[in-house]
């Protein structure tokens, strides 16, 4: 139980202002994040966002630029050789090494991090994960989701108090997913702290909080229920056999922030709901279209948010 | 599938663009051999000139002084002392200081004016025979021509005819002029440059390739440690290496080993380490395994032409000196040659062995400067 003896209301991650520039880009823009110790946080937002630059920044893989803030208590700027001691990051792309074997890659990392009882932790790892018959396997050969398990079990090793995931759920499928998500409660419970970026929907609603940065800087942020509140959104659905030469006709129309596909049905949403309304109220008593409203969920949050920034 | 020109295009379009993006790589294809062409197209003299000698003079007469200064005057021999002390000359000798000795015996002047011919002793190092052949050549010449000038009035007969010498050469430690005795040896250093530092190139472009850089850099480990740990098993590969080289040399060549093995294992294990750290070095700044293959090659070139195993190193001009200086092979050589050939001992390789631990040092310094510890 990492987190129990410290005081409630602790953050394993506080910081402010955190910036980061790449040349004049500016990747990252005065984001503030506080992760209260023992809860998990979404992060998310559309590619090229600055989330992987953020969580790099936080595990002390790329310098500051600007801002202040500690990591596990621990100074981001100056102390990020400790922080790299207690906290386990798994990269977004497959980073271990392919041409050694899964136990190889755990002892590996057992002995970097100098875990006196190296030998018993991987055993019990590879017990857990169910690959002690395949443990001599080389770790290029394993399908994705195993990939992903291995990953997990890897930065797992040195019982570090915050794991920084960085989209760990892509290209990977439902059910292993589902173990995935399963297990990062599982460690949640025990008190470690999750920040766990992704693209899901889904799983961003399994998080205590979620993070919205867009251009590198944080749009929003909450429960999910707090996000969709935030929004200010009212979102209307349109479903029948024609809906979809509708769109075109929908979208830029008065009161209308954003129209869109989901699934079959047309959503179309707007921040006016006044103006929403009369922007619906031609296709109200068509034959062929039902229209009923709908609370709006976190996609049609994130893409209004998405077209605003545009 | 039929074939299509459309499609070799395509790909030739597609390859040349990828080409062209990767700025660094095009500019070392086109420089590297630029470079080349004009280093080694001045260094490297097939007919060594300026070699340095040591003069022993044992006699006060006019003819040995006419004989130093001619030795001065030729463009094949620098004398770089004039001693009274033959022992004193062939420590120079040993030490790899002088090329050769020329040793005018007590009585030189007189023996000469009785016509009694007298010898004139050169003693070569023969550990590189390609360096002194045309210098030998030349000697005799030489001394005729300086003496020439005193042999007036009553000894202007001298002066004609055979010369009023006579010319002993002593070839040390390789008699026969055997050339395998210095191209084997050579072999050894030049073998292991190439192998220790392509075992090194990659160390870190890879890791850097393969996307596994980043994790190694978000787990506790410090530059120095993932150096050494990367360094350290390559110098068993290396010392394998030099058992096979040395074993054939050996028993396939009979290359003599006169001196101590031990010392020459030492000298050895630091010349490894030396090649293993600049091929880290080259890994800590290419940015792709293209380029640290490039890099590696403009270190290996120098390392063979500029250091004296392919070409007298005497015999090349100062400033390419300088260069060979600079290089591990150019020390190891003198180092393996010295000790298999000569017998040399500690104090003998000395000179050598600094400015291999300065070269190490500073390579390493380098590295360590480099080492991103983020991915800034």
């Amino acid at each position: 139980m990492s987190g129990a003896g410290k005081s409630a209301g602790a953050f394993a991650i506080d910081v402010k202002g955190l910036t980061k520039r790449f040349g004049r880009k500016l990747a990252v823009d005065h984001i503030d994040i506080a992760v209260p110790e023992g809860e998990v946080w979404g992060f998310l937002g559309p590619n090229g966002s600055g989330k992987t630059t953020t969580i790099r920044m936080l595990c002390g893989l790329l310098r500051v630029d600007d801002g202040e803030g500690t990591c596990l208590g621990l100074n981001i700027r100056t102390e990020a050789e400790a922080i790299k001691r207690q906290v386990g990051y798994m990269t977004q792309r497959f980073s271990f090494w392919e041409d050694l074997s899964i136990r190889e890659n755990l002892e590996f990392v057992a002995r970097l991090y100098r875990l006196p009882d190296g030998r018993a932790k991987v055993d019990g790892t590879l017990e857990r994960l169910g690959l002690v018959q395949r443990q001599a396997q080389l770790a290029g050969e394993l399908s994705g989701g195993w990939k992903q398990r291995m990953a997990l079990a890897a930065c797992m090793l040195h019982d570090p108090k915050l794991l920084l995931l960085d989209e760990p759920t892509a290209g990977v499928d439902p059910k292993a997913r589902r173990d995935f998500w399963e297990q990062i409660h599982a460690l949640s419970e025990q008190g470690l702290t999750v920040l766990v970026s992704t693209h899901y929907m889904d799983e961003a609603e399994r998080c205590d909080r979620i993070a919205y940065i867009l251009n590198g800087k944080l749009v929003t942020q909450g429960s999910v229920g707090e996000v969709i509140e935030q929004s200010g959104l009212s979102t209307f659905v349109l479903e029948g056999a024609h809906v979809r030469h509708l769109l075109s006709e929908l979208q830029g129309k008065p009161g209308v922030d954003y129209a869109g596909f989901f699934g079959a049905a047309l959503h179309v949403s707007g921040r006016d709901r006044a103006a929403l309304e009369a922007a619906i109220a031609p296709y109200r008593g068509r034959p062929a279209i039902a229209v009923s409203e709908t609370p709006p969920n976190l996609e049609d949050v994130f893409i209004l948010l998405q077209e605003e920034a545009k | 599938m039929s074939f299509s020109i459309a499609r070799i295009y395509a790909v030739l379009v597609k390859e040349f663009l990828q080409m062209r993006r990767d700025r660094v790589t095009l500019g070392m294809i086109v420089g590297v051999p630029l470079m080349q062409l004009f280093l080694f197209g001045f260094a490297i003299n097939f007919n060594p000139k300026a070699l340095p000698t040591a003069v022993s003079i044992d006699d006060p007469g006019v003819f040995a002084r006419s004989v130093a200064a001619g030795m001065r005057n030729s463009s094949y021999f620098e004398v770089v002392a004039v001693t009274n002390s033959p022992s004193g000359a062939r420590r120079l000798l040993q030490e790899g200081k002088a090329l050769f000795v020329v040793e005018i015996p007590v009585n030189f002047t007189r023996d000469i004016v009785r016509g009694a011919k007298p010898d004139l002793l050169v003693e070569v190092d023969a550990t590189d025979p390609a360096a002194g052949g045309f210098a030998i050549a030349a000697l005799n010449g030489i001394v005729t021509t300086a003496l020439r000038d005193d042999l007036t009035g009553p000894l202007a007969a001298r002066a004609q005819g055979p010369p009023p010498f006579n010319l002993v050469t002593h070839l040390l430690y390789n008699p026969e002029s055997n050339t395998r005795y210095s191209i084997v040896p050579g072999l050894l250093a030049v073998i292991l440059t190439m192998t220790m530092v392509l075992m090194t190139c990659l160390a870190l472009t890879r890791e850097r390739e393969r996307g596994t850089y980043e994790n190694l850099l978000a787990m506790p480990a410090t530059p120095v440690e993932i150096m050494i740990g990367k360094i350290a098993p390559n110098i068993v590969i290396g010392a394998i290496q030099s058992a096979i080289i040395l074993a054939v040399a050996k028993y396939v060549f009979a290359v003599p080993m006169i001196g101590s093995l031990p010392l020459l294992g030492l000298g050895l294990t630091l010349y490894i380490v030396a090649n293993l750290a600049v091929g880290y070095t080259f890994s800590t700044l290419a940015q792709n395994q293209l380029q640290a293959m490039q890099m590696t090659v403009f270190f290996l070139l120098p390392s063979i032409l500029l250091s004296g195993f392919a070409f007298p190193f005497a015999g090349m001009p100062r400033w390419a000196q300088y260069i060979g200086e600079v290089l591990p092979a150019t020390h190891f050589l003198r180092i393996v040659r010295g000790i298999l050939l000569k017998n040399n001992g500690a104090p003998e390789i000395w000179p050598d062995v600094w400015p291999l631990l300065l070269f190490t040092l500073a390579v390493v310094t380098l590295a360590l400067a480099r080492f991103r510890r983020t991915l800034d």
